[in-house]
């Protein structure tokens, strides 16, 4: 597209014009070089003597890389990434335990036991995909649709849960709203709400890890219509210029919330905007786990040793609400949502493939249905039990150290508790 | 590495104290430093001491132009990951283009991740009116910033304020909002001995004595310091003794040295060069009021401060926008009713 085309432009060499240094402003000893080759320092190309706009090429744009058909077949056995059983059967278990997980936590939030929540119904592949082809230490700075990769890190179903109902449990202290997660051990940054604040984070703290030479990358993630948020040019901007060992993942889920992508731009994607930044950009079908993790591998490899960004697009559909206050049949049909859910789901796909394998049956589908099912159970029924956080959590954190006011409220809401706690219900609250 | 180095290279920017500190041959003096050489030897000195603090923003030129949410989250993510930046607005008014980074994003980080997540950052620039730049350039952001938990918010006068207050900012493990004052950086004031020294840290949230008096305590930050100090010695040929107290730190407030200063009082003027509505001077007379010194107080409390329009460009109307030393006056007699 628009490589394409310039290409096409230098092609047209210009007639060369006669210097026209002269005019008074100076003679040709002035001027270091008069060559026919434009001297501007804002751009190295050659002249066009033709006017021609470069045509944005939405019709058929950058092409989604893909290892799998939707059927599960390697489609080019050179593209297989051959990974190991194990690391396979993890990646389908984490998908399918994500899976579970949020038809639980989606229900308990229709019932009222949790204020919110937000599914990742369909977009499985994009987590568990890239999360593979990480290392543990990279640092991950999230949207709020990226359970999946804290998931493959290993953050126990009973911490998912105890964030949400902001149980004593909750290492986050019922501070956020359910799906807010955080880990510092696994190198997960806490979710924060404001869209695309995080993506010129991220790429501060990248430039923080090449400062500390560390072999360590960024990898931050967002959805298409985040992309259209300040933030996200200033941080891919930033990115490049400072040389950042990071890998921009874009999901693009065709909506964010009700604005389907034909609203949300009109360019081909994100991916088409890297060039644009000076960043290496790949379009991956997101649904397709082998293409995520392969792209993911190539692109925190080359981020590391190069010091550049790099930008992933992966395409994928958002097959649940956006989150429990959305109702989405207002915008979308059930069958298009249907299509999804049964011809092109990554969860499916990877089934499809290890069956081919004979790395798994239904006999196994049954096994793991039943015993996935009964550890979400049985983490929900632990999370509905636990008592909320100790009252005293109140006033802790907002500094670094507790400022005298806090502490004097603080001992204030002791004393009155002493006094008066046998009129509150204290038995709900971790003491 | 070459990109890092180059970024530390850029600083310190703006001159540097002459050598003075090997050459001392006779008694140590005290000597006469603009805030701009002060924040400057503040930079110096923090950037020497800790290599984890570094500079970016709209006056370090490498990383400038009109990205200030860019640079702003920037900065955040790598407090988040590490290292205390320092990060520059070229004034307060275009922080507000990042506002949601400072506020939603470093201020309450802390409290959100439940304490896993430190984001020791310092935002600093110049705050307030200047001279001539309009109302897009000349608002006070004191009220703003000092109205969120999770910041500390400091605005120095004096050149040991200045020095002092980065340094300590810069150590300090919360997210701090520096409001400097453009017309104040090329005015020289006399730094001691102390004051020179390469551990000279001013605390944060103590406010400072500038002027001891009997008759009324005039509370202010930053620029109206001066003018406070101007009408004292004014008030001070009719007899009336003033106290001028010097906040420094906006968040947290030192109520506590206003309160023992009206409790000698009994009379109360705050200045400030912000807003009436919703300021620091609203601020400190709900404290009075729910504090102790409420009981001294032989007459309310006056506030003076800038006028509620956005700032004119034209000279004569911006001079009466902004609080003058007639001003303060003028409210010192009313509240003594002289």
């Amino acid at each position: 597209m628009a490589a394409l085309a310039l290409r096409a432009l230098r092609g047209r060499l210009l007639r060369a014009a006669p210097g026209r240094a002269g005019r008074g402003l100076g003679t040709a000893r002035d001027f270091p070089s008069l060559e026919e080759k434009p001297q501007f320092p804002g751009a190295s190309a050659e002249f066009a003597d033709r006017l021609e706009f470069i045509q944005p090429n939405v019709i058929s744009g950058i092409p989604v890389y893909r290892v799998m058909d939707r059927q599960g077949h390697i489609v080019s056995p050179s593209e297989d990434p051959q990974l190991p059983k194990e690391l396979v059967l993890k990646l389908y278990k984490t998908m399918t335990l994500l899976n579970t997980m949020d038809r639980i936590l989606y229900e308990s939030q229709r019932q009222g036991r949790i204020s919110f929540y937000m599914t990742n119904y369909g977009e499985e592949g994009t987590h568990v995909g890239s999360a593979a082809a990480l290392d543990d230490t990279d640092l991950v700075f999230g949207q709020y649709r990226e359970a999946g990769v804290l998931m493959y890190r290993g953050y126990p179903l009973d911490l998912f849960m105890a964030q949400c109902y902001g149980n004593a449990s909750d290492p986050g202290r019922g501070r956020q709203m359910p799906v807010h997660y955080g880990c510092r051990e696994r190198h997960f940054v806490t979710i924060s709400s404001p869209l695309a604040t995080q993506i010129p984070q991220a790429v501060g703290a990248a430039y923080a890890i090449k400062r500390a030479d560390a072999s360590r990358a960024v990898i931050c993630y967002f959805g298409e219509g985040a992309a259209s948020e300040g933030d996200a040019h200033a941080g891919f901007n930033f990115a490049a210029t400072l040389e950042c060992p990071i890998v921009f993942f874009c999901r693009n889920n065709g909506y964010a919330i009700s604005t389907p992508t034909s609203e949300q731009y009109r360019g081909d994607g994100i991916a088409a905007r890297g060039p644009g930044y000076g960043l290496m950009s790949i379009r991956v079908d997101g649904n397709d786990v082998f293409a995520v993790y392969n792209a993911t591998k190539e692109a925190r490899r080359r981020a590391v040793a190069e010091n550049q960004p790099f930008l992933i697009e992966a395409m994928t559909y958002r097959i649940g609400h956006h989150s429990t206050s959305d109702d989405s049949s207002a915008y979308r049909s059930v069958d298009e949502v249907n299509y999804w859910d049964k011809q092109d789901h990554p969860i499916s796909r990877l089934r499809h493939y290890m069956q081919g394998r004979g790395w798994w049956d239904e006999e196994q589908e049954k096994g793991w249905r039943k015993s996935s099912r009964k550890k979400v159970m049985e983490a929900f029924e632990q999370a509905e039990r636990k008592p909320k956080p100790n009252p005293q959590h109140l006033f802790s954190d907002v500094y670094r150290e507790m400022p005298p006011n806090l502490r004097r409220q603080r001992a204030a809401l002791e004393r009155h508790l002493q006094h008066y706690g046998e009129h509150y219900p204290m038995e709900l609250y971790e003491n | 590495m070459a990109a890092a180095g180059a970024l530390r290279l850029l600083v310190p920017r703006g001159r540097l104290l002459p050598p003075r500190r090997g050459l001392r041959l006779s008694a140590p003096a005290a000597i006469q430093v603009t805030v701009r050489d002060a924040l400057n030897q503040a930079l110096d000195e923090e950037l020497e001491r800790d290599e984890r603090v570094f500079l970016l923003g709209e006056e370090v030129a490498q990383y400038d132009g009109a990205y200030k949410m860019g640079f702003t989250g920037i900065a955040v993510g790598a407090a988040m990951a590490g290292l205390r930046p320092v990060c520059e607005f070229m004034t307060f008014n275009f922080s507000m283009q990042a506002i949601d980074q400072v506020i939603n994003s470093a201020a309450k980080t802390c409290y959100m991740s439940a304490g896993t997540i430190p984001v020791p950052i310092v935002f600093r620039g110049p705050n307030g009116a200047s001279a001539g730049v309009a109302a897009q350039h000349s608002q006070c952001f004191a009220a703003w910033y000092g109205h969120c938990p999770g910041l500390k918010v400091v605005s120095p006068w004096s050149s040991e304020d200045a020095k002092g207050l980065l340094k300590a900012s810069i150590r300090d493990d919360n997210p701090v909002v520096m409001l400097e004052n453009e017309l104040l950086y090329g005015v020289p004031f006399e730094m001691s001995e102390q004051a020179q020294s390469k551990d000279f840290v001013v605390p944060i949230g103590k406010a400072k004595i500038e002027r001891e008096g009997t008759h009324v305590t005039l509370v202010a930050h930053s620029r109206p310091v001066g003018h406070c100090l101007e009408a004292a010695s004014i008030l001070a040929k009719e007899g009336v003794e003033c106290e001028v107290i010097n906040l420094r730190t906006i968040r947290p407030m030192d109520i506590e040295t206003v309160e023992a200063s009206v409790a000698k009082t009994n009379h109360l003027v705050t200045v400030e060069g912000g807003w009436p509505q919703f300021g620091v001077g609203s601020e400190i007379c709900a404290r009075i009021m729910e504090g102790p010194a409420f009981n001294y107080l032989d007459a309310p409390a006056v506030r003076v401060t800038g006028a509620d329009v956005p700032m004119p460009y034209a000279k004569i109307l911006e001079d009466n926008c902004i609080p003058q030393v007639k001003d303060i006056i003028f409210a010192v007699k009313k509240t003594l009713n002289i």
